[in-house]
C-alpha cells in the first residue's frame, strides 16, 4: 500500500495530480482512492489531496503517515515534512520552496517544477514536472497509465495539452 | 462497463438518473454540491427535470408534489438543510409517497462546519420530522456503494411506497474510488395511486390531514404494519470476521472504513476481533448482534453516542458495549481505534 499527500496553492494542479495518480492505479487494477481537503478554499490559498494506492482494499481515504509527500509551495512544506513516514519520500518544488528539508530521515527530492515548466512555455505544468520527479523515484504506477490518465482527467477542451503535459513528466523524471 | 474514477456524489447521482430519477430538486449546501450539479448538468439531456429550488422546504415540497404523480424524484442536502425537509419528509411519509432524500452529512450542530459528521443519524433513523413514520435508512461505505445503494434505494421507496434515505457523509461524497454501474433494469412498479390526470377513472388525492381520530388511529396502525414488514424483509447489513471474535465492532459508512482498518490491525497482532457494519440504519439490524450476546461491543462512530443507543437495544444488557468517537469534522484513525480495542481486550497493557 502506497499513501501520498499531494500539497500547494490552489491553481497548482494539486487535485488533478492526485486524480491521476489515483486514476493510473485503478488502471492497473489496483484499489485507489483520492480524498480532496475540501473547505473555504480559494485559488492562492493551501490546498491538499490524500491519495492511497493498494492491492487491498483501503480503509481511511484520509493520509496521516504518508510514504510520499510532494509538496509545490512553501507553506506546504513547513506541513508536510514531518508528517513522512521515516524512510519515505519527499519531492519539493525548489522553484517556490525557500528552505531544503530538515528531515535526514526521509528521501527529499528538489526539483524546480515551476522554472522547468516555464522553460516549456507554461508554468501550469509545474504539476507534471514534480509528479514525473516523484515517479521516478517512487514507480507506483507507469507513465504510459499516467498519459492514458490524462485522457481521462482533463476535460475534452484540454486534450491538445497531453503530449505537452507527457513532455512535462517526462523532463520530472529525467531530471538529475 | 468499465470502472471509472468517481466522486462519491457524483456516482449517487450517475446511479440515481440509471435508476429512473426524472426530476430532482435541490438547494445548494456543501459538502454535497456535487450531486446538483451532476444532476443541472446530466439530468435535462436524459429526460428528467432539474430544478433548483429557492429554499429545502420548497425542493421537498417540489418532491412531493412530483412523488405523488409517480415520477421516480430525488433531493439532496447536508446536514442543516435536511433538518429544513423535515416537515416535508412527515408529510411524504405520511401520503405513502416513494422518494429518495439524500443527506451526505456534515458535522453539527447548528451551522456546525462542512467537514464530515454523522451527527444526524438519530435524526434519520428517530423521525426529524413530527409523528409515527419511518423512513427507510441506508448508510453506503464506499463509492461504489454511493451508486448501488441509491440505484436500490429507488426499487425500495416504489416497493414499499414509502421515503428512502441515503445517509452518507462529507467523506464519501467528496472521495474519489472506482465505481461500476450495474446494467440492471429499474424494478417496475404500477402506480395507480397516482395523481396522472383522472381520465376514465375516479380520481385519486393525495391527502394527510385525518381529522377523525377513528380514522388517523387506524391509518397509523396501517403504517405500523407496513414498517413490520419492511423490517422483516429490508433488513440489511455486513460482517467481517466476526465468526469467533471476542470483540465486535460496530459501525457505518467512514467510520466502519475505518473500523475494518482496525480489526486488520488488531487481527494482525492476535487479537479477535470482527465488524458488524449496518446497511439499513432503519431498520436496524439487532440479529448480528443477537447472535454474538455476552461479547464485547465497540462502537464506533463520528456522533456522540447516537449509534451506540440502537447497539445497546440489541444487545439488550447481554454484553458490555463500548465507545469511540471523534466529533467536529474530525475522522477517527484505524491507529486510535486500535488503541481502544486493546484497551479493552488487554486492559491498557497493550499500549
Amino acid at each position: 500500500m502506497t499513501e501520498i499527500i499531494i500539497a500547494g496553492f490552489g491553481g497548482q494542479g494539486v487535485l488533478v495530480m492526485g486524480q491521476l495518480l489515483a486514476n493510473a492505479g485503478m488502471l492497473e487494477g489496483k484499489e485507489v482512492s483520492w480524498y480532496p481537503s475540501y473547505g473555504p478554499e480559494q485559488r492562492g490559498g493551501t490546498c491538499n489531496c490524500s491519495v492511497v494506492i493498494s492491492a487491498g482494499e483501503i480503509g481511511s481515504p484520509i493520509v496521516s503517515e504518508p510514504d510520499a509527500v510532494i509538496v509545490m509551495n512553501r507553506p506546504s512544506l513547513d506541513r508536510f515534512e514531518p508528517a513522512v513516514k521515516p524512510g519515505g519520500i519527499l519531492v519539493y518544488n525548489t522553484t517556490l520552496v525557500d528552505r531544503a528539508p530538515e528531515r535526514s530521515d526521509i528521501t527529499a527530492i528538489g526539483i524546480p517544477a515551476t522554472a522547468v515548466a516555464d522553460e516549456l512555455g507554461n508554468s501550469r505544468i509545474a504539476n507534471m514536472v514534480a509528479l514525473g520527479a516523484f515517479l521516478k523515484a517512487s514507480p507506483v504506477v507507469s507513465p504510459e497509465s499516467i498519459s492514458r490518465s490524462l485522457e481521462r482527467v482533463l476535460s475534452q477542451r484540454h486534450h491538445h495539452l497531453i503530449p505537452l503535459n507527457m513532455q512535462a513528466l517526462e523532463r520530472g523524471r529525467a531530471y538529475q | 462497463m468499465a470502472k471509472v474514477l468517481m466522486k462519491g456524489n457524483e456516482a449517487l447521482a450517475e446511479a440515481a438518473i440509471r435508476a429512473g430519477c426524472r426530476a430532482f430538486y435541490g438547494y445548494p449546501i456543501t459538502p454535497q454540491n456535487e450531486v446538483p450539479s451532476y444532476m443541472a448538468q446530466n439530468l435535462p439531456e436524459r429526460g428528467g427535470v432539474y430544478l433548483q429550488a429557492e429554499s429545502e422546504v420548497s425542493a421537498i415540497n417540489m418532491v412531493y408534489g412530483a412523488a405523488g404523480c409517480g415520477v421516480r424524484v430525488m433531493t439532496s442536502s447536508s446536514s442543516p438543510g435536511l433538518s429544513l425537509k423535515m416537515e416535508g419528509i412527515s408529510y411524504i411519509a405520511a401520503a405513502e409517497l416513494p422518494c429518495v432524500i439524500v443527506n451526505v452529512m456534515r458535522c453539527g450542530p447548528g451551522l456546525g462546519g462542512i467537514h464530515p459528521g454523522q451527527g444526524d443519524y438519530f435524526q434519520a433513523v428517530k423521525g426529524g420530522g413530527h409523528g409515527d413514520y419511518r423512513l427507510i435508512v441506508l448508510a453506503p461505505a464506499s463509492v461504489q456503494e454511493m451508486a448501488d445503494l441509491t440505484f436500490e434505494a429507488f426499487d425500495l421507496a416504489d416497493k414499499w411506497r414509502n421515503p428512502v434515505m441515503i445517509l452518507a457523509d462529507g467523506l464519501l461524497g467528496q472521495m474519489m474510488e472506482p465505481v461500476k454501474f450495474s446494467q440492471k433494469e429499474p424494478l417496475a412498479v404500477e402506480k395507480p395511486w397516482a395523481t396522472t390526470g383522472a381520465r376514465g377513472r375516479r380520481p385519486n388525492t393525495v391527502n394527510t390531514l385525518d381529522i377523525v381520530p377513528e380514522s388517523l388511529e387506524r391509518r397509523n396502525y396501517a403504517l405500523a404494519d407496513k414498517y413490520s414488514r419492511i423490517a422483516q424483509s429490508e433488513t440489511r447489513w455486513q460482517e467481517y470476521k466476526t465468526e469467533d471474535a471476542d470483540l465486535l465492532l460496530a459501525a457505518y459508512g467512514t467510520s466502519a472504513r475505518v473500523a475494518r482498518s482496525a480489526v486488520d490491525m488488531a487481527r494482525a497482532e492476535g487479537l479477535k476481533v470482527g465488524l458488524i457494519r449496518p446497511i439499513s440504519l432503519w431498520p436496524f439490524p439487532s440479529e448480528p448482534f443477537e447472535r454474538h450476546h455476552g461479547k464485547e461491543f465497540l462502537v464506533v462512530e463520528m456522533s456522540m453516542g447516537q449509534l451506540v443507543e440502537d447497539v445497546r437495544l440489541a444487545v439488550n444488557g447481554q454484553g458490555t458495549v463500548h465507545f469511540h468517537n471523534r466529533l467536529g469534522g474530525m475522522v477517527p484513525t484505524p491507529r486510535e481505534v486500535l488503541v481502544k480495542i486493546k484497551d479493552i481486550l488487554l486492559g491498557g497493557e497493550g499500549q
